[in-house]
C-alpha cells in the first residue's frame, strides 16, 4: 500500500499555492519532515449578515447609508444642538420610528437566515475516526476528515473520492446544485484506495493529499465538488476526504440591493437638499441684512443667533410601508400559486418591487428553470416512417426494412445502466410502467429517454450481463448481443458507436449522433426523408439524433480492433489517435433513421419568453449544459427563432481562428446588419435578429485581462457591442461564478441596464445575488436559490406575471409615490419660504406645530400610501395581453428629470397660489361680518387647509382606480383633517403652554369669504394639472402609460 | 395518438388529484385567499379625465364662478372705507411734532388733531380700525413672546411667567404681568372722533369698545387671575410691562373690560399675519334707521399720541369702514372669481375644439383599420 495518495511535487516556492492534507489528521512522525500545520476555515456556513453583537452598529450604519435617513439624522442633531423654530421631536420621532421598524424587519430576516444556516450546519455527517464511524455535525468537519456519504445524501463539503461500496470503485453523482446538470456523472475512486471496504481499513490509512488552494473556477479546480451531490448507489460507502471551502467559493456575499427608483429618488433628494440649503443661506443672509438696518434694534429682534433648519420630509415612512405592504400582493397572488408545490410566490426583499418593472436584461438558467429537466422520447423515424410510442399498439407498423435494426441499434448503442431498485426516485417515476423494480441511469438523460422510448415501442433493454447486452424484443424473446467495443461520445465528433456481435455471429457497428456528424458518413439509406424529418423536429425544438449502422465483416472487425487497441495503448497523443481510429472505423454508414427527444419545457416557457421579448427585455440563457442541448432548448422556447441568425463564439471556433478574428468578424456582421436593419425597418419588413452562442471557455478568454491592457478592454467592449445587438444570447458551459461575471459585465456596461437573474439551483445563486433583481424558482433542486433570491416563484411562467403585471404596477405606483412625495412637500414648504419675506426672515412658522408634525404623518400620508398599494392604471388583463406596455415604463421613464421638473413646478405653482391667495385675501382687510380681525395663525391655517385639500385632491385626480378603499382613505383623511382641526382648536389644551390655535379654525370657517377663497384656491391649484392631463390624453401620440383605448375598453 | 393523449390525461389527473389529497391540510393554509383585495380585483370606478368628461366641469365652474365673482365684486364696491394716516412724518401734518418728540419714556402724552371730510355717508355700522405698517408682529421671537397660561389666569404663571417672555419677563425683580414683547408693545394711542357740524360744534361720536375681540378670546382664552374683582390686589406682586404707563389693572374702569380681559389688549395680543395690518379699535353703532351712522361732512380725529412708530419707519392709520356679509372692502376675491371663472369658460371652449378635432381624427384613423 502506498503511503501517499499523491506525491508531493510542489516546490517550496509555491508552498502557498498548494495545500497538503493529512488524511484522518494522521500527521507524520515528528522530525520526519518539517511539518507546518496549516489552518483552514471550518465548515460552517454563514449566509447571515449580522451577529448578535454587531447587529446594532452594523445595521445603523447600513441604514444611514441611505441619504434620506442620513439627512434626517443631521437635521435631528442640528435641532438638538441649536434653538430652532420647530422642536427636534418633529423630525426625530419619525426618524426613530423608521429606523426601528427597518431594524426590526432586517433583524427578523437575518434571524431566519441564521436559522437556515443553523439547520445546514447542524446536519449530521458520518466521519471515520480511528476506524469507527462517528456521527458529527456538518460544521465540525475539518480538512482531512474521512467522511462517509450514503446514497441520496448531500455532500457536506468538497471531497475526494476514496472508495465506494461498488466493486469497480465508481459512484454516480449529480451536480445539479453546481452547474445545474441533473444527469448522473460517474466518478472513480482514487485507484490506491479503491480497494478499501471497511471503516477499519480506511481508518488505518496514512496518506497526504497534495492539492491546489481552492479556486473559484469550477472546471479548472481539480477537486472542487459540491455539497449537493447524490450518490446513487445502494448502500454505497463513498468515502471522501473533506476540505473547505466548498461551494461558498462559487458564492457571492449578500449585499444590500438598491433599486433604480431609490437611486433617482436620492438624486432628487440631493437637488432638494441643495435648494433648501441655499434657501436657508439666503434666508439667513437676508435676515441679518434686515436686522442690520439701525431701526431694527428692538430687543426681541436680535436675541440670539440661529441657524435656519430645513423642514424635514417626514414621510419616508409611507415609502417604506408601501414597499413592505406592497410585496404582500405578490405573496397573495393566486395565479402564482402552484398546486403541485403547494406554494405561492415569496418575497424576500421588499426593497426591489418597483425594479421588477424596470428589467431590461433577463438572465435565466436553463435546466429546471426553462425546462422541466425531464427528457421524453417523442418519436422516431425509420426510413422516413414515423413511429410514436403508444400509437404503435394500433398495429400500423409499416414494415420498413431497417425497422428491427433501428430499434436494436437504439437498444444497444448507449451507455445506459440498469438499476434495480425498490424505492423509486421521484423524478424517474412514471417512466417505467411495466417494471417498477428497475430503471435506467446514465450520464446522458437523452440516452435514458431513448431507451425508455424503445421500451415503449416494444424493445426493452434488460441490461449488460457478462458483456452480453440483452434485449427483450417485441415478441418477448430475449436477444443477446456481445458488446465488443464502445466508441465513446465526445463533443467534437458528436456521435458514439458500439460494435456488437449478434447471436448469429454478425459484427455490427451502430452509431448515433448529431445529424451533422452522421449524414456526411452515410453511403446509403433514405437520406432525404430522414433529413426532412430531422429538420422539422429541430425546428420544433426537439433534440434529434440520427442512427446509422455498418455491418462489419470479420476482417474489417479485426482491423477496427487493431486500430482501437493500438490507439488505446498509445502513451502519447492518445486522444488524438483515438479520434483518428474512430474516424477510420465510423464510415460507410447505412442510415437507419432519426429520433426526437424532448427536454420538456416548463409550462408556458415559450410564451413567457415571447412576452418578455415583446416587453423589450433581452433574454440570456446561462447554462452549464452542452451547447447543443442548450441551443435546442433555446429554439424550443422561442428564444431563437427560425429567422434568428446564430453567431457562435465557442471554443471550437476560436480554436480554428484566433479569438481576435472571430470577435471582429462577428462585430462586423452585427454592425453591418444594423445599418441594414435600419434600411429594412423603413421598408417595414421583418428584420433579422441575431442570437449569440458563447461558451464558458471563450467567455473567460474574452474577459481575461490581457497583457496589453488595450486589447482586453477592446474584447470586452466588442463583446458588449455584439451582445447589445443580439436579441437573445445563449451562454453555455458556465461555471456559477461566470454566470455572475456575465451579469456583472452587463450591469457595468455604459447604459447600466437593470438586470434580472432567474434560476432554481445552488449554481444560480451567485448570479441571483449579482443581478439587480434575483428570482429563485422553488424547484426540485432544493431551496438554495429561492432562499438567496429576492423573489421566489414556483414556476418560470410566473415570471411573466411578476414582471409585466406586478412589476409594472409597482413601478407606476412607486413613481407616483416619489413624485407626489416631492410635490406635496414643495407645496408644504414653499409657502413657508415665501412667508419669510413678510416676517423679517425670522423663521416664523406659517403653520401651527401640530400641523407641521401631522402633515406628513397623518393628513396626507394615507391616501398616497393606499394609492401606491391599489392603484391600477390599466387592468391586469391588458397588461398581460399586451406586453409592449412594459416598454412605456422602461428606463425609469416616470422618474426622469422632466417629469420631476413638472411635478416640482406644479408644487411651486400651487404653493404660490396658496400663499398669495391667502395674502391678498388678508391684505389689510377683515373678512368677518363682525369686523373682527384674524391673526397670523388664521392666515397659516387658511393656507394649510387649502394645502391639505389641494394635495389630497390632486391625488384623487391621479387615481384611475377608485376602489372603496380609495374613497374611504381620500375622503376620510380630509374629514380627519377637519375633525382634528376642530378638536385642536376647540379646547384649551391644558398640557400646552400656548393656545395659539384656540378657536382659530372655527373662526375661519365662520367666515364666508374664507370658504369662498378656499374653494377658489383649490380650483386654481388643480387647474393646470387637469389641463395637462386632458391635453396629454387628447394628443394621440402622448407618452402616457395608459392609452385611453385600453382603458375605455374596460 | 389517441392513446397517448388519453394516457397523459390520466396521468395528469391522477397526479394533481393525489397532490391535492395529500397536501390538502397543509396546502390550504399556504394557498393565498381568493379575495378581491388580495388578488387586486376590487371593484373600482375608473374615471378618465378626457376632454369629453372635463368639458362640462369647466363650463359649470365657469358658470358658477363668474356670478359669484360679480356678486363679490359688487358687494366689495358698495363697502365704504375711509383711511387716514396720522403718523406725522410730513412737516405739515398735525401730528408731526408729536411724532418727532415722542419716545417710549415720555411721561406726558402728546395730543394732536386731524381733520378730515367724508364725501359719502356711511350708512350701516361703521368699524373703526387702527392700522400699523412695517410693524412685524409676525416676527418669530415676537410671536412667541407671550405666556398664554398667565393670560388665562393661571396663578403660578402670574408669579413665574414662561421663559418665552424674555427679555420682558421680570422687571426690577418682579414678574411682569402681562409678560412678553407683544404685551409690552401694546398699542396705546387713544382715538376720539367728532362730527364737525356746520355751526362748528364738535359732536362726539360714541365709540363702542365692546365686541371688538373674539368672543372666545374674551371669555375663555383670556381670564383675570382670581376673577375680575379686586384686580389691584391680585396684581400686587407683579410689575407692569416696561413700556406701559399704567399697570394692567388700570386699563379700564369697567371691571368687565379690565385686566387681561381688556378688549383692546386682547385684540393686540392676536398677532397679525403681515407687517401691514389693521386692528379693530371701536365700533360705531347705527342709531336709527333713518340717519346714516356717519353722515357726510367734516370730522375731527383727536389723537392721544402715545405710540412711536418712526423709530422703525412705521406708519399709523385710522380706518373707518362699513362691513358686508363678506367682511371689509376687498375687491381681490371678486376679481379672482371672475378671472378664474372666465379662464375655465375659455378653457372649456378650447377643449371643446380640441375634443372635437381629436374625435374626428380618431374616428378617421379607425376607419382604415
Amino acid at each position: 500500500m502506498h503511503p501517499l495518495l499523491f506525491l508531493q511535487c510542489a516546490g517550496a516556492e509555491n508552498w502557498v499555492d498548494n495545500r497538503t492534507v493529512y488524511i484522518g489528521h494522521k500527521e507524520p512522525p515528528p522530525g520526519a519532515e518539517a511539518y507546518i500545520p496549516q489552518r483552514y476555515p471550518d465548515n460552517r456556513i454563514v449566509s447571515s449578515k449580522y451577529t448578535f453583537w454587531n447587529f446594532v452598529p452594523k445595521n445603523l450604519f447600513e441604514q444611514f447609508r441611505r441619504i434620506a435617513n442620513f439627512y434626517f439624522l443631521v437635521i435631528f442633531l442640528v435641532q438638538l444642538i441649536i434653538d430652532t423654530p420647530t422642536s427636534p421631536i418633529t423630525s426625530g420621532l419619525p426618524l426613530f420610528f423608521v429606523i426601528t421598524v427597518t431594524a426590526i424587519k432586517q433583524g427578523y430576516e437575518d434571524w431566519l437566515r441564521h436559522k437556515a444556516d443553523c439547520s445546514i450546519n447542524e446536519s449530521p455527517v458520518d466521519v471515520v475516526q480511528q476506524g469507527k464511524v462517528v456521527r458529527t455535525q456538518s460544521y465540525k468537519l475539518r480538512v482531512g476528515d474521512v467522511v462517509v456519504v450514503r446514497e441520496d445524501e448531500t455532500f457536506p463539503c468538497d471531497l475526494i473520492f476514496l472508495s465506494s461500496s461498488r466493486h469497480d470503485g465508481t459512484c454516480y453523482v449529480t451536480t445539479t446544485s453546481l452547474d445545474g446538470e441533473s444527469s448522473h456523472k460517474t466518478y472513480y475512486a482514487v485507484p490506491d484506495t479503491m480497494a478499501f471496504r471497511t471503516e477499519q481499513e480506511v481508518g488505518s490509512l496514512h496518506a497526504t493529499i497534495e492539492c491546489e488552494q481552492p479556486q473559484p473556477d469550477l472546471y479548472k479546480s481539480v477537486y472542487t465538488c459540491s455539497p449537493k451531490i447524490f450518490v446513487f448507489l445502494p448502500s454505497a460507502v463513498a468515502v471522501y476526504t473533506g476540505w473547505t471551502p466548498r461551494w461558498r467559493f462559487n458564492y457571492q456575499s449578500k449585499s444590500q440591493k438598491r433599486s433604480a427608483v431609490e437611486k433617482s429618488m436620492n438624486a432628487f433628494l440631493i437637488v432638494y437638499l441643495c435648494i433648501l440649503i441655499s434657501k436657508a443661506v439666503i434666508n439667513t443672509v437676508l435676515k441679518y441684512a434686515w436686522q442690520w438696518s439701525p431701526d431694527r434694534d428692538e430687543p426681541w429682534y436680535n436675541h440670539r443667533t440661529e441657524i435656519e433648519v430645513i423642514r424635514a420630509f417626514t414621510d419616508f415612512l409611507a415609502f417604506m410601508m408601501q414597499k413592505f405592504l406592497g410585496s404582500y400582493f405578490i405573496t397573495w397572488d393566486e395565479e402564482m400559486y402552484d398546486e403541485e408545490l403547494g406554494e405561492g410566490a415569496q418575497v424576500n426583499t421588499s426593497d426591489l418591487n418597483e425594479e421588477l418593472g424596470q428589467v431590461e436584461y433577463v438572465f435565466t438558467d436553463k435546466t429546471g428553470t426553462l425546462t422541466e429537466n425531464n427528457m421524453e422520447f417523442i418519436e422516431c423515424c425509420v426510413d422516413g416512417n414515423v413511429y410514436i410510442p403508444h400509437a404503435i399498439c394500433n398495429g400500423q407498423i409499416l414494415s420498413a426494412e431497417h425497422e428491427d435494426l433501428f430499434f436494436r441499434a437504439l437498444c444497444l448503442c448507449h451507455t445506459v445502466q440498469v438499476k434495480e431498485e425498490e424505492t423509486v426516485d421521484g423524478i424517474k417515476r412514471g417512466i417505467h410502467q411495466g417494471k417498477p423494480t428497475s430503471f435506467y441511469i446514465s450520464s446522458s438523460p437523452d440516452e435514458v429517454a431513448l431507451v425508455e422510448g424503445m421500451k415503449r415501442l416494444g424493445y426493452t433493454y434488460l441490461g449488460l450481463k457478462d458483456n452480453y447486452m440483452e434485449i427483450l424484443n417485441k415478441d418477448d424473446e430475449i436477444e443477446r448481443f456481445e458488446l465488443l467495443h464502445v466508441l465513446n461520445f465526445d463533443s467534437v465528433r458528436r456521435r458514439m458507436s458500439v460494435i456488437v456481435k449478434s447471436s448469429s455471429g454478425e459484427y455490427l457497428l451502430f452509431c448515433k449522433g448529431a445529424d451533422s456528424s452522421i449524414f456526411p458518413r452515410v453511403v446509403s439509406g433514405k437520406l432525404e426523408q430522414v433529413k426532412a424529418r430531422v429538420e422539422l423536429n429541430a425546428v420544433e425544438g426537439l433534440r434529434t439524433l440520427c442512427v446509422a449502422y455498418r455491418s462489419l465483416s470479420e476482417s474489417e472487425y479485426v482491423e477496427a480492433c487493431h486500430h482501437l487497441t493500438e490507439a488505446k495503448l498509445a502513451l502519447q497523443d492518445r486522444e488524438q489517435r483515438l479520434a483518428q481510429a474512430y474516424d477510420i472505423i465510423e464510415r460507410d454508414f447505412v442510415l437507419l433513421g432519426a429520433t426526437a427527444v424532448e427536454d420538456r419545457l416548463q409550462e408556458k416557457a415559450a410564451d413567457t419568453i415571447e412576452s418578455l421579448h415583446k416587453a423589450g427585455m433581452k433574454v440570456w440563457v446561462l447554462t452549464g449544459d452542452k451547447m447543443e442541448t442548450a441551443a435546442a432548448t433555446c429554439y424550443a422556447s422561442k428564444l431563437f427563432r427560425r429567422t434568428t441568425q446564430i453567431l457562435e463564439l465557442t471554443k471550437k471556433r476560436t480554436e480554428e481562428q484566433s479569438l481576435h478574428d472571430v470577435m471582429f468578424e462577428l462585430n462586423r456582421t452585427v454592425l453591418s446588419n444594423r445599418s441594414l436593419k435600419i434600411l429594412i425597418q423603413q421598408l417595414s419588413v421583418d428584420c433579422l435578429d441575431f442570437g449569440l452562442i458563447i461558451d464558458g471557455a471563450t467567455l473567460s478568454a474574452v474577459l481575461k485581462p490581457n497583457a496589453d491592457g488595450s486589447g482586453h478592454r477592446n474584447y470586452r467592449e466588442i463583446f458588449l457591442e455584439i451582445c447589445r445587438n443580439c436579441s437573445a444570447v445563449l451562454c453555455c458551459r458556465m461555471a456559477p461564478l461566470q454566470k455572475a461575471q456575465i451579469v456583472k459585465l452587463i450591469k457595468a456596461s455604459k447604459e447600466h441596464p437593470i438586470t434580472l437573474a432567474i434560476g432554481d439551483g445552488a449554481n444560480d445563486v451567485s448570479m441571483i445575488l449579482e443581478a439587480h433583481v434575483g428570482i429563485g424558482i422553488m424547484g426540485k433542486e432544493g431551496r438554495q436559490a429561492a432562499r438567496n433570491s429576492d423573489y421566489a416563484i414556483p414556476k418560470f411562467k410566473h415570471l411573466k406575471k411578476i414582471l409585466l403585471v406586478h412589476g409594472h404596477y409597482y413601478y407606476i405606483r412607486i413613481a407616483e409615490l416619489v413624485q407626489y412625495f416631492f410635490y406635496k412637500n414643495v407645496c408644504f414648504i414653499f409657502p413657508q419660504f415665501l412667508y419669510q419675506f413678510f416676517c423679517g426672515f425670522s423663521q416664523q412658522p406659517l403653520y401651527d406645530t401640530a400641523y407641521l408634525t401631522l402633515y406628513n404623518i397623518s393628513f396626507t400620508s394615507l391616501p398616497i400610501l393606499l394609492y401606491s398599494l391599489v392603484e391600477k392604471h390599466v387592468t391586469m388583463e391588458t397588461l398581460k395581453r399586451d406586453p409592449s406596455l412594459y416598454r412605456d415604463i422602461a428606463k425609469n421613464s416616470l422618474l426622469r428629470w422632466p417629469v420631476f421638473l413638472y411635478w416640482t413646478c406644479l408644487g411651486v405653482f400651487d404653493a404660490v397660489v396658496f400663499f398669495f391667495g391667502a395674502y391678498f385675501l388678508f391684505d389689510n382687510t377683515t373678512f368677518t361680518s363682525n369686523g373682527q380681525m384674524f391673526g397670523n395663525w388664521t392666515f397659516g391655517t387658511l393656507v394649510f387647509t387649502v394645502l391639505v385639500f389641494t394635495v389630497t385632491l390632486k391625488l384623487a385626480l391621479d387615481t384611475h382606480h377608485w376602489t372603496w378603499i380609495n374613497h374611504f382613505v381620500i375622503w376620510g383623511s380630509l374629514l380627519f383633517y377637519v375633525i382634528f382641526s376642530l378638536l385642536w382648536g376647540g379646547i384649551i389644551w391644558p398640557f400646552l403652554n400656548y393656545q395659539r390655535m384656540y378657536y382659530v379654525f372655527m373662526q375661519m370657517l365662520s367666515s364666508g369669504p374664507a370658504w369662498l377663497s378656499i374653494i377658489l384656491l383649490i380650483t386654481v391649484s388643480l387647474l393646470p394639472d387637469v389641463i395637462k392631463k386632458v391635453l396629454c390624453r387628447a394628443m394621440p401620440d402622448s407618452l402616457t402609460t395608459s392609452p385611453n383605448v385600453t382603458l375605455t375598453k374596460n | 395518438m389517441m392513446a397517448s393523449s388519453y394516457n397523459a390525461k390520466e396521468e395528469d389527473g391522477h397526479h394533481s388529484g393525489s397532490a391535492s389529497h395529500g397536501g390538502a391540510a397543509v396546502v390550504k393554509s399556504k394557498k393565498p385567499d381568493n379575495t378581491a383585495f388580495k388578488q387586486q380585483r376590487l371593484p373600482a370606478w375608473q374615471p378618465i379625465l378626457t376632454a369629453g368628461t372635463v368639458l362640462p366641469a369647466f363650463f359649470v365652474i365657469g358658470l358658477i364662478f363668474i356670478p359669484i365673482g360679480i356678486g363679490l365684486y359688487v358687494t366689495s364696491n358698495n363697502i365704504k372705507e375711509f383711511e387716514i394716516d396720522y403718523t406725522g412724518v410730513d412737516m405739515n401734518s398735525a401730528c408731526y411734532s408729536c411724532a418727532k418728540n415722542f419716545s417710549w419714556n415720555s411721561t406726558t402724552s402728546c395730543l394732536c388733531t386731524v381733520d378730515f371730510t367724508l364725501e359719502q355717508p356711511f350708512e350701516s355700522n361703521v368699524f373703526m380700525y387702527y392700522g400699523l405698517s412695517n410693524f412685524y408682529q409676525n416676527h418669530r421671537r415676537y410671536v412667541k413672546s407671550r405666556d398664554d397660561s398667565q393670560l388665562n389666569g393661571d396663578m403660578s404663571a402670574l408669579t413665574n411667567p414662561s421663559k418665552e417672555c424674555e427679555p420682558y419677563r421680570m422687571s426690577e425683580g418682579l414678574p411682569i404681568a402681562p409678560c412678553g414683547a407683544i404685551a409690552n408693545s401694546l398699542f396705546n394711542d387713544t382715538l376720539k372722533l367728532y362730527y364737525l357740524e356746520a355751526n362748528g360744534t364738535r359732536n362726539e361720536i360714541p365709540l363702542v369698545k365692546k365686541g371688538i375681540a373674539w368672543w372666545t378670546d374674551k371669555h375663555v382664552k383670556f381670564r383675570n387671575p382670581g376673577g375680575n374683582a379686586n384686580l389691584t390686589a391680585v396684581f400686587q406682586a407683579t410689575s407692569k410691562p416696561v413700556n406701559w404707563r399704567n399697570p394692567v389693572y388700570e386699563l379700564d374702569q369697567d371691571p368687565e373690560n379690565n385686566g387681561f380681559i381688556n378688549e383692546d389688549f386682547i385684540v393686540w395680543m392676536r398677532t397679525a399675519a403681515l407687517p401691514t395690518f389693521r386692528k379693530l379699535y371701536r365700533i360705531i353703532q347705527k342709531k336709527s334707521s333713518t340717519m346714516p351712522t356717519l353722515p357726510s361732512g367734516k370730522y375731527v380725529l383727536d389723537i392721544t399720541y402715545n405710540y412711536p412708530v418712526l423709530s422703525f419707519d412705521g406708519r399709523k392709520r385710522m380706518i373707518l369702514s362699513t362691513i358686508s356679509w363678506m367682511g371689509g372692502k376687498n375687491p381681490f376675491l371678486g376679481i379672482a372669481y371672475i378671472t378664474v371663472g372666465s379662464i375655465c369658460f375659455f378653457l372649456g371652449v378650447v377643449l371643446l375644439i380640441i375634443h372635437h378635432k381629436y374625435d374626428t381624427r380618431s374616428t378617421g384613423a379607425d376607419i382604415p383599420n
